[in-house]
């Protein structure tokens, strides 16, 4: 069979091609909504734990929060989501959910390791500048300390954001069809391995190096002004 | 009786602090009247910046009371933001926001704490920046002005929220010798306009020609406080003498 003639066979015929479209947008959406989840449970965790080690307050969340912060990164991110969809949310059908869900909560303890560090990187002075014009702890938080913090770990962050999109890729064990899966199927249907196979791989580079552009873009737009 | 101290700033009683077995204030009393300009001197470790972060509370006081125009800041009701409002500081490392434009800095309180306009916060701050001198800067951010520059946008920061008092700590000891004058002249300028200044210092001439009062702090403890030429043409005290042969 010629080249021309597996690709006709794996992509065009049966329109085959749409497994990977379809699956392309379930990683693309678990991608973006684990994302903005991941970020905001990061953030109220890198709070939580900054703050108990600057000052020794909110001590009860702060052990939840250690112990949220162990149980996710000590556990691999397939066996959670196994668990999420045959235990804890059994009862759901909607595998797209349990899949935001389970990426989001996993993202949010390594986010928030990622902030944490870089709200315990800016000095104590920018702090105690905030506070003596008079901004209350949270305020301080939200107009000085987060944004420079924010700033500071933007690399990291897009890095954990980029391993985010990557590791969607197990959702097939929940029979999920994300892109790795929409390529799996193919690959049962035609019995040919390398063409949808590589078409998946191609696919994710293309998107990472694509974000990892945008993640160099902002990172010079946010440096203006800065040395 | 109570409201005729409205013309008290503050009022220290007994203030004590201590760093775990360290004690660093060993009873402070001092009583500033609006409109003082007070220089604070003394050697290092003597309890100085300590004593002025007591004030606002940037450390707790561990023992003692603060009046603030009346409020006991120490008090468990006292909602010390509010009054953090009406007294600002200016610290030795400026600490300016290095995310922020040189006029956001300044603004910044005002329109997030006051809820003042966004026009008119930025009109009362450019007008700021022209009286330390920096209105070209408006738009620059920290990073892009010197230790002399930095220090005078902190102290148009702290003149946005239209405070009580000033507390100054070490202003111009982080300074180039070249740009220590530049801030001083600041400060003077201000201190002829009536506002209240506490001064923690190094510089034995500007605090002579500035202040009103000039308070001696050893040891965790006001040895001396007095008129200026009183304290350093004739001071009675061992210890102060000591120290002024030293540095003068």
């Amino acid at each position: 069979m010629t080249f021309s003639e597996k690709f006709h066979q794996n992509f065009i015929q049966d329109g085959r091609w749409t497994y990977l479209t379809d699956g392309l947008k379930s990683t693309i959406i678990i991608t973006i909504f684990a994302v903005i989840l991941g970020t905001l449970i990061g953030m109220l965790v890198a709070i939580v734990c900054s703050t108990y080690a600057k000052n020794g307050k909110l001590k009860v969340l702060n052990y939840i929060c250690q112990i949220y912060l162990t149980v996710f990164r000590g556990t691999p991110v397939m066996v959670q989501l196994l668990i999420m969809f045959y235990v804890i949310m059994a009862s759901s059908t909607n595998k797209l959910f349990v899949a935001i869900l389970t990426f989001g909560i996993n993202s949010g303890a390594y986010v928030a390791e990622i902030m944490r560090s870089g709200i315990m990187s800016i000095d104590n002075g920018q702090f105690e500048a905030g506070r003596s014009l008079g901004f209350n702890y949270v305020q301080t938080m939200r107009f000085i300390i987060i944004p420079q913090a924010f700033k500071n770990v933007l690399p990291a962050l897009m890095n954990e954001f980029i391993t985010l999109l990557k590791e969607t890729s197990v959702c097939g064990y929940i029979g999920l069809m994300d892109l790795t899966k929409g390529g799996d199927i193919i690959r049962s249907r035609t019995y040919e391995a390398f063409l949808p196979l590589m078409a998946v791989a191609i696919i994710y580079l293309i998107m990472v190096c694509g974000l990892s552009a945008v993640a160099k873009m902002v990172e010079r737009r946010l440096r203006i002004g800065e040395n | 009786m109570e409201k005729t101290n409205n013309n008290i700033i503050f009022d220290v009683k007994d203030l004590r602090k201590s760093f775990g077995k360290l004690n660093v204030l060993n009873g402070v009393d001092i009583k500033v009247n609006a409109g003082e300009v007070i220089a604070v001197i003394g050697p290092s470790g003597g309890g100085k910046s300590t004593f002025l972060r007591c004030l606002n509370r940037l450390e707790e006081p561990t023992g003692g009371e603060v009046y603030f125009k009346g409020n006991l800041t120490t008090a468990k009701t006292c909602n010390i933001n509010e009054l953090r409002q009406n007294m600002a500081m200016v610290f030795q490392h400026f600490n300016l926001f290095p995310h922020m434009t040189v006029l956001d800095n300044i603004t910044l309180a005002p329109t997030k704490l006051k809820k003042e306009a966004e026009k008119n916060a930025k009109e009362r701050g450019l007008e700021l920046l022209k009286k330390v001198g920096l209105e070209e800067k408006a738009n620059s951010y920290p990073s892009q002005l010197s230790g002399g520059q930095k220090q005078r946008v902190a102290i148009a920061r702290a003149l946005a929220m239209d405070p009580d008092v000033i507390l100054f700590d070490e202003p111009t000891s982080a300074l180039d010798p070249e740009m220590v004058g530049e801030v001083l002249d600041i400060i003077k300028e201000l201190a002829g306009t009536g506002i209240t200044m506490i001064i923690v210092t190094h510089e034995m001439g500007f605090a002579k020609e500035v202040a009103d009062r000039v308070v001696f702090i050893d040891e965790g403890k006001i040895k001396v406080d007095e008129a200026p030429d009183v304290f350093f043409n004739n001071p009675e005290n061992e210890r102060l003498r000591e120290f002024i042969s030293k540095v003068l």
